[in-house]
């Protein structure tokens, strides 16, 4: 990555706003997927309450099992489609980042994108797991009126170091399965959806829907193959 | 003698940023409206390739040299001297956007750690629950009302707009203690620490970014720009900055693709309204494009 490397000869800001911000990003968002629902819980449930609950329970589990910790990818994945995917409406996660276009994806594409964008999204905080320790969640209460269709639950990730902001929007589904189920979230200040929308959006004017499908795969791919240190 | 000469580069520092800051506010209002807050990309993707090239080059080579040679102890101290540091100028843009608790923290923070955490060295403040925030003269001038202007990437800084440019290149650089540092070669070891310091912390954040990135610098664009909106909002935004024209909420029922261009989902969704809504009714910059 460029830039935030050479802070070295001005602003020391810089260094402070891309260590706080890039860096948790990342960590967080793991942790936040981590985090998220376990079983899907009763309609009747408070989203804050659901947020909690299952940040929670997502935490203990992870603490309790080296090799979710040791960033084990089938075995993150399959916690991941066990307890996170119920509470998540995924469908709508994807397309709300692929854009209107969506709308002319047909079946086959929408199931592609949707696994590959999850693949992308686990393997990024695949990695992070490793640095789970006695993290706690603090969520905030929510104020829900009558009717409200979508709300934003916030919530603090306290452990070492500075405190990470993770916030979530849901959406109250009806009908089958209701409950609240999330939709996007926040690390940071920075939302998930919209940082992956414009480029998305690239990827589609330059290639077409398959082009993005077959950029998501190979990311997918290649990810980890790059020698690290 | 000495006073009043520093005093003047003060002033010229100040100056320039408000003229740059005005320049931001002018600049937002141009620029290509299908990219409302990129009209420099071009240059600032070449920019971004010699950002990288240098990089890959030196930097990140040295930071991971430094990282496996130097004990651990040692390099959180260098990271803790260097952020108590960095809390001075936090404390001085706290109290100018009258965030009064914070600054109040961040002041205590410095004293405690000089005192009782051996200059620095230790960070004992955030033992005792003080939590370090970093504020820059960007996002107070956020705070003041200043458009933060088309992203930009600068050299050797990398991700910036036009307003945090201007607030970088002059206040927060003329506040930076080890400009002021006499003695050229310690000066220039000074930074040069800070870099490695810096580059070693995001080790692992570049390695995932590589991983996970469609497209680097779009992403990093738009997580720069929304972390940045997020910064100078009083109170966190609900949600992020929205294109009044994008009524895409994600929902489609129709099951089958078929017919393209349906029309357009009739209304926004609803959202509590009991959150904040600066996300949305200020939108400072708008990072979708």
């Amino acid at each position: 990555m460029s830039t935030p490397a050479f802070s070295f000869a001005l602003s020391r800001t810089r260094r402070q706003l891309l260590t706080l911000a890039v860096l948790p990003l990342f960590l967080a968002l793991a942790t936040s997927l981590a985090l998220l629902p376990g079983a899907a819980r009763a309609a009747e449930e408070s989203p804050d309450a659901l947020v909690r609950s299952l940040s929670e329970e997502m935490l203990k589990t992870i603490r309790a099992d080296p090799a979710l910790r040791s960033g084990d990818m089938r075995r993150i994945m399959a916690l991941v489609d066990a307890k996170v995917m119920p509470n998540v409406n995924f469908q709508r996660m994807t397309a709300l980042a692929v854009g209107p276009t969506w709308r002319q994806a047909s079946p086959e594409q929408r199931k592609r994108l949707q696994e590959e964008f999850k693949t992308l999204l686990v393997r990024t905080y695949a990695g992070a797991l490793t640095q789970i320790q006695d993290e706690t969640v603090v969520v905030r209460p929510v104020r829900l009126s009558p009717g409200d269709t979508e709300v934003v639950v916030r919530t603090e990730i306290r452990g070492r170091g500075d405190p990470i902001q993770l916030d979530y929007r849901l959406e109250k589904t009806p009908g089958e399965g209701a409950g609240w189920k999330i939709f996007n979230l926040n690390v940071l200040g920075v939302w998930l959806v919209e940082t992956y929308r414009s480029q998305f959006a690239q990827e589609i004017n330059a290639r077409g829907l398959d082009g993005l499908v077959n950029a998501l795969a190979e990311r997918n791919r290649t990810a980890g193959s790059r020698p690290r240190n | 003698m000495r006073f009043k000469s520093s005093f003047h580069r003060l002033l010229r520092a100040g100056a320039l940023a408000l003229v740059a800051a005005w320049l931001a506010g002018c600049a937002s209002l141009v620029g290509d409206p299908t990219h409302p807050v990129d009209p420099f990309e071009p240059i600032n993707r070449k920019v971004m390739a010699f950002n990288d090239d240098l990089d890959s080059a030196v930097l990140r080579p040295v930071a991971v040299a430094y990282r496996d040679h130097m004990p651990r102890p040692v390099r959180h101290g260098v990271s803790n001297v260097l952020g108590n540091i960095a809390d001075v100028w936090s404390f001085f843009n706290s109290t100018l956007q009258l965030k009064l608790r914070q600054a109040a923290e961040l002041g205590g923070r410095v004293v405690i750690n000089s005192l009782w955490g051996l200059g620095g060295l230790v960070d004992v403040a955030s033992d005792l629950g003080l939590e370090h925030r970093s504020e820059d003269f960007g996002q107070t001038l956020g705070r003041w009302g200043v458009p933060s202007g088309p992203y930009l990437v600068l050299p050797l800084l990398g991700p910036s707009s036009v307003r945090d440019a201007a607030a970088t290149l002059t206040l927060d650089r003329y506040m930076d203690p080890l400009t002021h540092i006499d003695h050229l070669p310690v000066r220039l070891s000074m930074f040069g620490l800070r870099a490695v310091d810096t580059r070693t912390n995001l080790l692992k954040v570049t390695n995932v970014l590589d991983d996970i990135a469609l497209d680097r610098y779009t992403f990093t664009r738009d997580a720069y720009l929304q972390r940045r909106f997020a910064e100078v909002s009083r109170g966190r935004p609900a949600l992020p900055p929205l294109d009044p024209g994008d009524t895409w909420d994600g929902r489609d029922d129709s099951p089958a693709p078929a017919v393209p261009a349906a029309p357009p989902s009739p209304a926004g969704p609803k959202v509590n309204p009991a959150l904040p809504s600066s996300g949305l009714t200020a939108p400072e910059h708008n990072p979708k494009l």
